[in-house]
């Protein structure tokens, strides 16, 4: 393929055209434009939406300006996530250190916030200049009283998932510290959910129908007090592939809490979560509570959804996201509606997720990892796709191109989990896919009628 | 000015951005050219999801990718392998090299390591590179900005013949703005090289293929001629000399240079005419005589609806200056003039556009972020904020409305097509503040009247 570095060969496979190998979770390669970010935007994603948390991000300002309220993590309270903390270094503290700033910043916002503990990110050059922020992290937490936790998260040190272990090293600390009595034996945390749009209330809604408490949100809508009592459940739901898995596993060899990966995307996988959850709880009542629930929100659904899925059988999908796992939900999905996935890719995908990819798509589709425009846009053409399921750094790119264009990453501000998610979704696609200014557009513009005069 | 700012060690919610960013914008407005940022892959790929929210199009910006052993060891052999990919991939004319607050933290010397990559990669040629230092933990994305244009003037410049061009160095414009800044020049008979451009390769058509490069953008031919040119003419109060390209054009070969604001209102726009008419020989051409004509009525017109009302202007410091000037003539009351930028001659240069016209002098602020210039609002009893987008949750906490102008704008569209230069620039203002403070006055009476 042309639009493809020499070297990134080996980073796209097309299912089953050979013999499945893939070259994955690296560094991205020197001046390839690729659409991922750094092990600071890892941390950064999973703990941000912890709202009662002040989140300080240690270095210069840009780090934290281009992040700042950029994810729909919502919160039923406080909203200090909200806010973008920042020391924004100087040349001085480049020079002679950053650590009483550091210390400063802290006080004074602890001070003005009280928050219910803070995290602080280094980025690379505190990284560089070799700061001691754990040793500031105590000191202030010593003089404060609340939890000061630093997130190792510079940059160069990897990509996101390496942001996602800082993350849940940072939170791994918290959990245990909090009270534990009273709560149920069906009970459970909720990982890797980061309540965009709402979706986390959605999805504590289903567990409270089937008579199961939860514990603690990680992180979406989530609460300092709630994450230290979260070893007291008996269960971890993780979803999403990378970002929390860690925690979990962490939680294992902690407390003996057992995990199951559950997704709540599409109608299939957010039906099978619940079951599996059920099950694990071994109760007869609680799944025939789940039946009865995934009955009710099915009769709700599928007349309405089947509205779509006329209009949009046929249609072709290229699939760009952060994580494998949403990916493999949005093939179901697309499924669902009557659509084929053409292209599947994701930017910090491990093997065996790429090999299930291979495995749950057709013939001929594209699978990549840590892809770039020009291979994207490459494959976009190629496909002749329909509509590009992304985020906001490949909108551009299908919209360029004329192709319609669903947002599927963090910043998106339309529910898409749940039952009620399936069907927002899809609505999102139908009104992408189906507005009248793709016939204008150069890529189809030769098949535009002339408009009858009489 | 009463009360002293309280100053905060820490930054919430600022009110700039980082050097890079100015930096490869600048770049991006240069014919097939790509930015390059030398540091580690989350700063490019953060910046170019910025600059995509506002302009929403496309925008490459390679990066070296440092990983861990890179920022031990140095990043030369990353920077090699980066310029040689993308010159593979892209076929760029330019790539522009700005560095980050890591790899000038490391101390990567890039010219020498440049000087190295020409000596084993391009013997037989290759993309002109033109680098720029951009530490961020000094200046914003301005002095970014201003550093990549003057070092695009200074790297490829040569001793040029005398041409009857003129040069103008804008600043950060929109889309928009450039448009009209060519147009009105192209309307004085004049011919010039604006640098950078990139009206179209930041706001480009639909197209049938992705472009590798957008077309579009200053010829470099133009770039190298500049030192030719009969004159330069450079926006900005607050620009340091050692950040102008027209001070460098001006050294090194001669090029008269004209320091103006932007052209932001009328008396900034007058004054830029004066000077295209000197240059030109001739007078303003009818068309823009009427514009102004058209822009003085529709004040007389509508300024009940804006007298006295008291605005808070905050943003990159030279478009503030503009806009507090602007706001001046119109009789809107400035409060506060924040900026995020450190430039020293922020205050003054206020204090002169609003000479003889405001009735108060505004409270004025360098340095400030959103959470201080929040502070400030809510004891200053604002009508209305004029700004980027960054400062709708202030604006909405104290429901009034923000007026959205300059960059970023990441709640609306079209924040590349707002227009700001000129007489037509002011009309879309004026209409725009008087609009808003029509509607503010109508949705909250009770009378809910259907006529002004
Ligand atoms: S490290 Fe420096 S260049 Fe990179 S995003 Fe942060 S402030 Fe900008
Ligand atoms: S400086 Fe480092 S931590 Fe900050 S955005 Fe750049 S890569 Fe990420």
């Amino acid at each position: 393929m042309e639009a493809a570095l020499q070297e990134r060969q080996d980073s796209i496979h097309r299912t089953g055209e050979a013999p499945f190998a893939m070259e994955c979770n690296k560094d991205s390669l020197a001046g390839a434009v690729s659409q991922r970010a750094c092990v600071f935007c890892g941390s950064r994603v999973v703990l941000y939406p912890i709202a009662d948390a002040l989140h300080l991000v240690h270095g210069p300002i840009g780090c934290a300006v281009y992040t700042w309220d950029i994810r729909g993590a919502l919160s039923s309270g406080p909203e200090l996530h909200r806010l973008s903390f920042s020391t924004d270094m100087q040349e001085a503290d480049v020079i002679f250190g950053g650590e009483k700033k550091l210390y400063s910043a802290l006080v004074e916002l602890i001070d003005r916030h009280a928050p219910k503990a803070a995290f602080v990110y280094s980025t690379c050059i505190v990284g560089i200049i070799g700061d001691d922020m754990a040793a500031v992290c105590r000191r202030v937490s010593e003089e404060k009283g609340i939890p000061v936790l630093p997130v190792q998260s510079e940059g160069f040190k990897g990509n996101k998932r390496e942001g996602y272990k800082a993350a849940c090293n940072a939170m791994r600390q918290l959990v245990g510290m909090g009270d534990i009595s009273g709560i149920s034996k069906y009970s459970l945390n909720i990982l890797g959910d980061f309540n965009l749009a709402g979706e986390i209330w959605l999805i504590r809604d289903y567990f409270t129908r089937m008579g199961v408490e939860v514990v603690a949100n990680i992180t979406g809508d989530g609460r300092v007090g709630d994450i230290q009592r979260a070893h007291g459940a008996a269960l971890n739901v993780v979803q999403c592939s990378g970002s929390t898995m860690d925690l979990a596993r962490m939680m294992k060899e902690d407390y003996g809490i057992p995990s199951l990966r559950v997704s709540y995307f599409g109608v299939e996988d957010m039906a099978e979560s619940l079951y599996a959850v059920a099950a694990f709880f071994k109760d007869e009542e609680m799944m025939r509570r789940t039946r009865e629930l995934v009955k009710e929100e099915l009769s709700l659904l599928m007349p309405e959804l089947m509205k779509y899925r006329q209009a949009l059988a046929g249609k072709r999908a290229a699939i760009y996201v952060g994580g494998a796992f949403k990916a493999f939900s949005l093939v179901k999905a697309f499924r669902a509606i009557g659509m084929q996935a053409v292209m599947v890719g994701s930017q910090t995908g491990t093997p065996e997720d790429y090999a299930e990819l291979a495995e749950i798509t057709d013939p001929g589709t594209i699978i990549v990892d840590d892809s770039n425009p020009l291979e994207l846009s490459a494959f976009l053409q190629e496909k002749e796709v329909d509509i590009f399921v992304g985020g906001v750094k490949e909108r551009p790119i299908a919209y360029k191109l004329g192709v319609a264009f669903c947002d599927h990453n963090h910043e998106r501000k339309e529910m898409l989990a749940g039952f009620a998610g399936m069907l927002n979704f899809a609505r999102e696609v139908y009104s992408s896919v189906m507005s009248p200014v793709w016939r204008f557009v150069p890529r189809k513009s030769e098949t535009v009628q002339e408009v009858p005069h009489d | 000015m009463t009360k002293m700012v309280p100053q905060y060690v820490s930054t919430t919610n600022a009110c700039k951005l980082c050097k890079p960013l100015g930096a490869s914008l600048a770049f991006r407005g240069v014919e097939g050219a790509v930015p390059f940022l030398h540091g580690s892959q989350g700063c490019a790929t953060y910046m170019r999801r910025y600059i995509i929210s506002h302009f929403n199009e496309p925008i490459d910006i390679a990066s070296s990718s440092l990983g861990e052993k890179n920022a031990v060891y140095g990043g030369g052999a990353n920077l090699k392998l980066g310029l040689k990919n993308v010159t593979e991939k892209y076929h760029p004319a330019l790539i522009g090299i700005a560095t980050t607050c890591l790899t000038e933290t490391i101390g990567d010397d890039v010219k020498r390591l440049l000087f190295e990559y020409r000596r084993e990669f391009m013997r037989d040629g290759g993309p002109l590179l033109v680098q720029v230092s951009t530490p961020s933990y000094s200046g914003t994305h301005m002095e970014g900005f201003h550093a990549a244009v003057r070092g695009l003037v200074e790297q490829l410049t040569v001793a040029a013949d005398a041409n009857s061009t003129v040069n103008i160095l804008p600043g950060f414009l929109s889309a928009a703005d450039l448009r009209s800044l060519k147009e009105i020049v192209a309307d004085c008979g004049l011919t010039a090289t604006v640098l950078p451009d990139f009206s179209e390769t930041l706001d480009g058509p639909a197209l049938r293929d992705y472009p590798l490069i957008p077309k579009g953008g200053t010829r470099i031919s133009d770039i190298r001629a500049m030192g030719g040119a009969k004159a330069t003419v450079e926006f900005g109060h607050t620009l340091p000399d050692q950040l102008s390209g027209g001070k460098h054009l001006e050294k090194a070969y001669g090029v008269d240079l004209h320091r103006l604001g932007m052209p932001v209102g009328i008396r900034e726009t007058d004054r830029f005419f004066e000077v295209l008419s000197d240059l030109s020989g001739n007078p303003p051409p009818e068309k823009y005589a009427m514009a102004r004509g058209r822009l003085v009525d529709s004040l007389v017109d509508g300024h009940k609806y804006v007298f006295g009302k008291r605005a808070v202007v905050y943003g990159e410091e030279d478009l503030v200056i503009g806009l507090t000037s602007f706001l001046a003539e119109i009789g809107v009351q400035p409060v506060l003039c924040a900026s995020g930028g450190t430039s020293g001659s922020f205050v003054k240069a206020i204090e002169k556009a609003v000479e003889g016209f405001a009735v108060e002098m505004p409270r004025i602020h360098e340095g400030m972020d959103f959470h201080e210039i929040g502070e400030l609002a809510a004891e200053l009893k604002p009508d209305f904020f004029l700004g980027h987008s960054k400062g709708y949750t202030l604006a909405r906490n104290l429901s009034i409305p923000l007026i959205r102008v300059g960059f970023p704008i990441h709640d609306r569209v079209g924040g590349q097509r707002l227009l700001h230069i000129g007489y037509h620039g002011a009309q879309q203002l004026f209409d725009l503040i008087a609009n808003a403070m029509i509607m503010a006055k109508q949705d909250s009476s009770e009378v809910g009247y259907s006529y002004m």
